[in-house]
């Protein structure tokens, strides 16, 4: 962990000279995330803001696919290219379909090594961080993690990855100037969702793996999908209902519960209601929980601390509801009630209610 | 049964003050505490050790006040605890971190082999995650991450069997020891030090290694030098501009309110009533 | 769990840390409890430290103890709304070595001195509470703490667990804490250059200035303030009665605040980045406001005991003397294989009258009262005698006996002969 509070900058007025093997690598590399038929979202977020960064360097944008041979990861690489990437790497093999770090990260490793790209970013998710960590000890390169914004250093060419330091409070900009591939880890939902644009063409270049299941020492024995209705699916809801420790006891949870059946909504709390079991962790919104972005985030008896603010904060439209009329979070919600959740909320579960009924009979 | 948990100490971010008139962030005068999700890790070693006897190790790497985070593992039942601890740390990058928490953890091995390395997912200052799935590359140790449950342990086989959160659902992995593990939040609950326990921990004599002791060699590989991120700069985040539109109602009776923010919800934000209508509906 | 100690110290501040050190140094076996994370992470101070009262504890202090600036100057000022009248001591006396006053960063400090403590061979923990103690009729033979097993015996208990000692009222040993007792103060410190403090306060490095302010800083109420230089940064600080912030509905933040806009005081300030704010208790009432501090089995000292010279802003050196005092009455008796009695233990009391403890506490017992009694002090005083000084200071040709005349009349006019006699008197009689 870069020991940033102590830590005096130690760059700015450097001119760095690029050793010309560093030199040579060039392209903004996104590690696409598919497993089991699927691709993660945040893979294209991250090619929306390759794209950004490839731009600015003149430099080409390269997905990296690994999994199971099928038609899936076809379609993913295809996919890749519509949202903006000109080389998709792919390499598929039977041991690749279900994660393992051992791997992934000689398929990655070896990609990397070869073609050399001068960036490489992956998503923040278990997958992502679990494999970033080792493709940057593996490499001996540098890695900053759940970066909030990453821009092109025009001095250097470098990339400077913006991620909040000291509980969220501060934001240090960090950068990788004498190591390649530069690699940063960005969480779902923090970079815009790009344009699926329209079906193109780009180069497809195959890898092989080279690596048999019988050397591989750890073994998928299983793999148990979350219940629908249990899990949250927090991180791409679109209307959200959260609650925090102004709602003073367990039993008034429920009121979020209420409102968000009514609205089709998910549920979210704070880090002191996890801690404290009111709800599963997975619902938990803000610095160390989910960062989410939907169209309405609802925040009953949340006093708005910077922890829980940078996870919700990006929301379309913010309503704040809380007694405190000096709380924090009126000075960036969108509209604020001053006044007791344990009221307001079945107040606006009722709302919506009537106004669902109305609209249903004027519709 | 040995078992290696690494554990930072780390500010406490959750008791950052903010000031009351200004909204700044104090930075000074925060306490120190251990890194919660290590504690995590360590009560997983902990109830281990109970279930098939062996030792428990904590590995510190950190500044000479650091030895509080040990005597606190020590106060839950770890049976040593090592402080790393140097000058030439400083500045460290987690891969630098993870060279030199590695080459203690080789030393250590030597001593007593170790069959576990357990630590906490992620710091809450750094939050990286870097370190463990580090550590684990360069002991060439299966690496076993966001680990839910630890289904089973069989010490005569050598094999481990653990749930993994991924997205989406549980992985249910089987591999080798020795091995690393990171564990999730809420995996238990950290037990209490009793009385006798905080008096063995404060009289144990805690270990302090330097650079030597720890057996580390390449020193480009440590401190500044060894960390190729370095900070540009640090900067406060920029204050949203906009306020809270405040919806306040003669009599402010809780239906009144709400009828309030629903019309300037609804007029002003048209699409987002065509969304809500939709889920109504 | 019945392990048996000699002495048991309940907190690590610098009390505690006094008698713990001088008791453990002298061979006895000492337990010490704190509540917080981290010794003295539940304290505030200014901070200045007074050497004297270190070095009779350990001599050998100035080696390695974390010392900010040693203290050459000493501000007084009296301040208005927007001037102050003050005055100053600054001697090269006190820029030689030994040197008598430090400023210190108390987190930095308190983990130095817990570390002698601890060397001395002391079992300190933290994260303890001691939920009460445990009593042989009337003898306190031990403590219950919060832990499982946490009953733990010894011949003495001394209660060094500060300014709202939840533990001797509980016990018995004292009354509810009133507010008239009490201060609430709030610090700041913020940082800027070594150089730059230098240069403002003109001073070299190393060395430092101490401003203890009053007036309308607190906007009549009874309190003062402070200013003081560390070696990068400046801690500022103001506080009052918590009887008065109460009847006046105002808090510390909004009196910092004003005070940190003060002309004289803003500029002191510039540039600087402020990184850590706290508040905190302080005892204020004197003499007439200390508790039991001894009985069967056990002692009171530093906060807990509301040894605080409010008038000269000392608290630390009369915390870490009483914790001294304390530790060396259990080791004479010891020694002299008397046990732990009331009557025996009486003996720290006479220390206490012995040193300026007692004798300065004494000295100002009226002062509480006295100040309780004389608003005027703090919300006329202020204003007249900084209007005196600017007229007799503004040269705008009127001849200098009138000008006298114009100030004699204002007083008379403000207070009547008779009030301002009465005021001189009385406020002889408080420093008496």
């Amino acid at each position: 962990m870069t020991e940033v509070p102590t830590k005096r900058p130690a760059t700015g007025r450097r001119k760095v000279e690029l050793d010309p093997r560093l030199a040579a690598y060039k392209g903004v590399w996104v590690f696409i995330e598919h497993e089991r038929g699927t691709t993660h979202p945040v893979s294209w977020e991250l090619l929306g803001e390759a794209r950004k960064l490839a731009d600015q360097l003149g430099a080409e944008v390269g997905a990296v696919v690994l999994g199971e041979p099928g038609n899936a990861i076809r379609e993913a690489c295809h996919e890749t290219f519509r949202y903006g990437a000109d080389i998709c790497y792919l390499i598929e093999d039977p041991v690749l379909a279900s994660y393992r770090n051992e791997p992934y990260t000689v398929g990655l490793t070896h990609l990397v090594d070869k073609f050399k790209p001068e960036i490489l970013l992956l998503g923040a998710t278990t997958l992502g961080r679990d494999l970033g960590g080792s493709i940057a000890t593996t490499l001996a390169t540098g890695l900053t993690a759940d970066c909030t914004e990453l821009t092109i250093d025009p001095e250097n060419r470098s990339l400077a990855a913006t991620r909040p330091t000291f509980g969220g409070s501060l934001l240090c900009t960090i950068q990788t100037l004498n190591y390649r591939p530069q690699m940063a880890t960005v969480r779902p939902r923090v970079m815009h969702m790009p344009e699926r644009g329209s079906p193109r063409s780009g180069r497809l270049i195959e890898e092989t793996l080279g690596v048999i299941e019988e050397s591989i020492i750890t073994k998928v024995l299983e793999y148990i999908p979350d219940e629908q209705q249990d899990q949250a699916q927090l991180a791409y809801a679109d209307i959200i209902v959260s609650g925090g420790r102004g709602l003073k006891r367990p039993e008034n949870f429920q009121l979020i519960w209420d409102l968000a059946k009514v609205l089709g909504a998910e549920v979210g709390a704070t880090r002191p209601l996890i801690q404290a079991g009111w709800v599963s962790a997975d619902r938990q919104v803000g610095q160390t929980g989910k960062t989410v972005r939907p169209k309405l985030y609802i925040a009953a008896g949340i006093s708005g601390a910077i922890q829980h603010r940078v996870g919700m904060e990006s929301s379309d439209v913010i309503i704040a509801i809380n007694e405190d009329p000096n709380a924090q979070i009126f000075d960036f919600a969108t509209y604020g009630i001053v006044g007791n959740a344990m009221q307001i909320l079945p107040a606006l579960t009722d709302a919506f209610r009537i106004y669902g009924a109305t609209a249903r009979r004027a519709g | 049964m040995h078992i290696v948990v690494c554990i930072k100490q780390v500010p406490d971010s959750a008791q950052i003050r903010v000031h009351p008139v200004s909204n700044t962030i104090m930075r000074q005068g925060v306490p120190a505490i251990v890194n919660p999700y290590d504690l995590f890790a360590l009560e997983e070693a902990l109830r281990l050790k109970d279930r098939y006897g062996g030792r428990v190790t904590v590995l510190c790497m950190g500044p000479s006040q650091a030895d509080a985070a040990l005597r606190k593992a020590l106060s839950f039942g770890a049976d040593e605890a090592i402080l790393l601890s140097d000058r030439a740390f400083a500045g460290s990058d987690t891969l630098a971190t993870s060279y030199a928490l590695a080459a203690a953890i080789q030393r250590i091995h030597v001593d007593m082999p170790v069959d576990l390395v357990f630590a906490g997912k992620q710091t809450i200052d750094g939050d990286t995650a870097q370190v463990g799935p580090g550590i684990a590359k360069r002991l060439n140790l299966q690496l076993l991450t966001y680990v839910s449950k630890i289904d089973a342990l069989d010490l005569d086989r050598k094999e481990i069997v653990i749930h993994r959160r991924a997205e989406g659902g549980v992985q249910v992995l089987k591999t080798r020891l020795p091995c690393l593990v990171t564990v999730l939040e809420g995996i238990n609950e950290m037990r209490f030090a009793t009385m006798d326990d905080m008096f063995r921990a404060a009289r144990h004599p805690l270990e302090v290694w330097d650079k030597v002791a720890a057996g580390i060699e390449d020193l480009s590989k440590i401190g500044l030098k060894g960390s190729p991120t370095v900070v540009a700069k640090v900067f406060a985040p920029h204050p949203k501009a906009r306020k809270a539109e405040r919806i306040e109602v003669h009599g402010d009776a809780p239906k009144d309110l709400v009828a309030t923010l629903l019309t300037k919800l609804f007029t002003h934000h048209p699409q987002l009533e065509r969304e809500i209508a939709a889920r109504l509906a | 769990m019945s392990e048996q100690f000699d002495v048991i110290v309940i907190g690590a501040g610098p009390s505690g840390n006094a008698a713990a050190y001088t008791a453990a140094k002298a061979g006895m076996k000492v337990l010490q409890i704190e509540r917080g994370e981290s010794p003295g992470s539940k304290n505030v101070q200014g901070a200045i430290l007074y050497s004297d009262a270190l070095e009779k504890i350990i001599p050998d202090f100035r080696d390695d103890a974390p010392l900010e600036r040693h203290l050459i100057e000493q501000r007084m000022w009296m301040l208005d709304d927007d001037s102050y009248v003050g005055s100053t001591y600054r001697s090269q006396a006190f820029n030689s070595p030994p040197y008598n006053r430090y400023t210190i960063i108390r987190a930095q400090f308190d983990k130095w001195f817990s570390k002698r403590v601890q060397d001395a061979g002391a079992l300190t923990i933290c994260e303890t509470t001691v939920l009460g103690l445990h009593m042989d009729g009337d003898r306190v033979v031990g403590v219950k703490t919060d832990r499982v097993g946490g009953s733990v015996y010894a011949d003495a208990v001394i209660l060094a667990d500060g300014v709202n000692s939840l533990l001797a009222k509980k016990a018995g040993f004292h009354a509810e804490l009133q507010p008239r007792d009490v201060a609430l103060a709030v610090k700041e410190i913020h940082f800027m250059p070594d150089t730059t403090i230098e240069s403002r306060f003109n001073v070299g490095p190393q060395e430092g200035v101490a401003i203890e302010m009053a007036g309308k800083i607190t906007q009549g109420m009874v309190g003062t303030g402070f200013l003081y230089t560390n070696a990068e940064s400046l801690t500022i600080g103001v506080g009052c009665l918590l009887s008065d912030l109460r009847a006046q509905k105002i808090t510390p933040h909004q009196l910092i605040e004003k005070m940190k806009e003060h002309p004289a005081i803003r500029p002191l300030l510039e540039g600087g980045e402020m990184k850590e704010y706290c508040a905190h208790l302080i005892p204020e009432g004197g003499y007439n406001a200390i508790p039991t501090i001894s009985g069967a089995g056990w002692l009171m000292v530093g906060d807990a005991g509301m040894f605080v010279n409010s008038v000269h802003r000392e608290g630390s050196n009369l915390a870490m003397t009483t914790g001294r005092l304390a530790a060396e009455t259990l080791i004479e008796l010891r020694a002299a294989g008397k046990d732990f009695t009331a009557a025996n233990l009486a003996r720290y009391r006479s220390k206490l009258d012995d040193s300026f403890v007692m004798k300065d506490l004494k000295k100002y017992r009226g002062m509480p009262g006295f100040l309780e009694k004389n608003p005027q002090f703090f919300t006329q005083y202020p204003e007249l005698i900084n209007r005196a000084a600017h007229t007799m200071l503004l040269v705008d040709g009127a001849d200098k006996k009138s000008k006298e005349r114009d100030i004699r009349q204002h007083f008379i006019r403000k207070r009547s002969r008779r009030g301002l006699i009465g005021d001189a008197f009385k406020f002889w009689r408080a420093f008496e």
